[in-house]
């Protein structure tokens, strides 16, 4: 078994479910720590890249992750926008020409989009931001790789969930969060929150949920 | 001459604010100074495609270009837009960490003195040490 094309697309589905879905929670979240566009703004942003990606066919993983890279970059308004843009382009320059990829090639595509987030953000895991929930979900995913994709991407949604909480006590060190200072201490980042979601949309397109 | 590009969450910011450096320039109406800002439904926000393509249009323009981001996602959203273009494309633009306002003033009435992209960049950098009130 392998991560498909049409998985990718499910996977946008049920990434756009979500963020509509919890466009409210992750709002009130960076209502609390951020400037309160984060949910409005994935929202807007996922839902132009439902239209340009739906009824469109494509052949590789490169075609259709750039489209979704190029949307995310000018609709979603917020940091949010280049960032996820960012992982998306480079998750396409590396699965480019594939329309089917291994547990491993994903860990290491996702890495190299995650690698563009922190080189783009000059963030790091601990900054609390999204790469808090990411890279330990990528982590994760490779770790268990060899076990299987149900397993492999269980695994690294529950470690993007556990990091995404881990975010709660830590001081932020990146975005409008940082300005606060200790204040930003006892708040979950928006950011990780909704890197969460795109992990577990990822995860319920490949076990079929 | 050196073009500057003024980047902010407001679309009305970024043009005011390329407004008024134009204003300060001796080169007035020959210099490429433009203001983009606002997310692509017209609320406040940044788009990196509004800023790829002013710096497509400006690009044969201009000998170089600074960039002024307001803060946040206008530094991210230049840098991904820089990031995209062809690297002899990009190596003629600089973003700078400078009060935009004060900044583009300073930038604006250097650039028209024919100065190049350093110290066009320089000068707009050092915006943060203006004295505004003399107490």
């Amino acid at each position: 078994m392998a991560f498909t094309l049409e998985m990718a697309l499910l996977a946008l589905e049920k990434f756009n479910a979500a963020v509509e879905e919890k466009k409210d929670y992750l709002t009130d979240l960076d209502s609390a720590i951020g400037d309160a566009d984060h949910g409005i703004n994935m929202n807007r942003g996922m839902k132009k890249v439902m239209e340009k990606t739906s009824g469109k066919e494509y052949g590789d993983f490169g075609g259709l992750f750039k489209d979704v890279a190029m949307t995310l970059m000018s609709a979603v308004g917020g940091s949010a926008g280049p960032l996820y843009g960012t992982f998306f382009m480079k998750l396409g320059h590396k699965l480019t020409g594939h329309a089917e990829a291994s547990t491993e090639d994903m860990a290491d595509a996702m890495q190299e989009g995650l690698n563009g987030i922190t080189s783009l953000g000059k963030s790091q895991t601990g900054d609390k931001t999204m790469v808090d929930a990411l890279q330990p979900a990528i982590d994760a995913l490779r770790a268990a790789a060899p076990e299987g994709e149900p397993v492999a991407w269980k695994a690294a949604t529950d470690a993007a969930q556990k990091g995404m909480e881990d975010t709660i006590p830590m001081l932020a060190k990146r975005g409008r969060s940082s300005y606060l200072g200790e204040r930003s201490i006892g708040h979950q980042d928006p950011g990780a929150t909704s890197a969460f979601y795109l992990v577990s949309a990822f995860r319920d397109a490949c076990t079929g949920q | 001459m050196v073009g500057i590009l003024i980047v902010s969450h407001s679309e009305d910011a970024a043009r005011g604010i390329a407004q008024i450096a134009r204003a300060m320039s001796v080169a007035g109406g020959d210099m490429q100074i433009v203001g983009v800002g606002g997310n692509d439904d017209g609320g406040l926000g940044v788009s990196v495609a509004k800023i790829s393509e002013a710096l497509t249009e400006m690009l044969p323009k201009c000998d170089g270009i600074l960039i002024l981001p307001d803060l946040g996602s206008s530094v991210l959203s230049s840098r991904s837009a820089v990031g995209m273009l062809p690297d002899e494309e990009a190596t003629k633009i600089v973003m700078t960490d400078a009060p935009v306002l004060e900044g583009a003033m300073l930038a604006s009435i250097e650039a028209s003195t024919g100065a190049d992209l350093p110290a066009v960049a320089k000068i707009a950098q050092e915006a943060k040490n203006l004295k505004k009130i003399d107490h």
